[in-house]
């Protein structure tokens, strides 16, 4: 059970009703514990820092937004933000964090 | 798996190792009061922000509840008026606050495939607090939108 690498959940919202040359809202939200460094656990020890601290959305090669996360960001950080696809594309999602956290998505657009 | 100590017995032990650690002389107690002074006021990290330039009030709106229930996930809205076409688009967004451990709480960034200068966001209050949204546009103009959040239950920095 501890071998197995913990997988990285995340809900991306908004991709399928795509119309061409339409904006449009996305929805993400990253399962992840934004532990802040500052809280103790029942023992009294610091429960250590674990932030996500960067999200990008590339529509292809251009740049939809760009987000840098701090510890007020809620824990599963959500973001919601708008771009228009004017033909098919790829929409990537990425996150960067601490310990090494790095994680990216992908979704094939084909706007109606 | 023991149970963890009851509330009391967590805080015996961490004032046994706090006073432990100030007795070699760490002075934990210290740090802390340290880092917290090294942290910016929401006047001075607006001050960086604005690179010396000016700020004006407006164009941008953060769409916070005025009164939160709870301070541990609290929905945002930040968006700005222009139309993100040629110079009339938004280069960054900044959100900071004024009582929380940090001052910053989400920058933003948008590029040539965002047509709305919106976005939506939930962030941690630790108590009743000014938050300001800062947008710098492309044609070098700076606006800002102060807000001021009553916060019920507060979001836990330490237990």
């Amino acid at each position: 059970m501890a071998d197995t690498p913990t997988r990285v959940r995340t809900l991306i919202h908004g991709t399928d009703a795509l119309k061409r040359g339409v904006p449009a809202e996305l929805r993400v939200t990253l399962a992840h514990p934004m532990e802040n460094g500052l809280r103790h656990d029942g023992w009294g020890n610091v429960v250590p820092r674990n932030l996500a601290t960067r999200f990008e959305c590339r529509l292809d090669d251009a740049l939809v937004i760009a987000a840098d996360l701090y510890p007020a960001i809620a824990t599963n950080p959500y973001l919601a933000f708008w771009v228009r696809a004017d033909g098919p594309g790829t929409l990537h999602f990425e996150w960067w964090g601490d310990n090494g956290f790095h994680h990216r998505e992908s979704r094939a657009v084909a706007p109606a | 798996m023991s149970r963890p100590p009851s509330p009391r017995q967590a805080g015996l032990r961490r004032r046994r190792v706090l006073g432990a650690a100030a007795a070699a002389g760490l002075g934990l107690r210290l740090q802390a009061v340290q880092a917290v002074s090294a942290v910016p006021s929401l006047a001075e990290i607006e001050r960086q922000w604005a690179r010396g330039r000016p700020v004006t009030e407006g164009r941008v709106t953060l769409e916070v509840p005025p009164l939160v229930e709870n301070g541990n996930t609290v929905p945002v809205r930040v968006r700005v008026d222009c139309t993100m076409t040629g110079t009339d688009r938004v280069l960054e967004l900044a959100l900071f606050n004024e009582k929380n451990p940090q001052r910053e709480v989400l920058q933003l960034a948008f590029g040539p495939a965002c047509p709305r200068a919106q976005a939506d966001a939930r962030i941690r209050l630790a108590t009743s607090q000014q938050l300001v949204a800062l947008a710098r546009l492309a044609d070098g103009s700076q606006w800002s939108h102060h807000v001021d959040v009553v916060v019920t239950l507060a979001a836990c920095i330490e237990t």
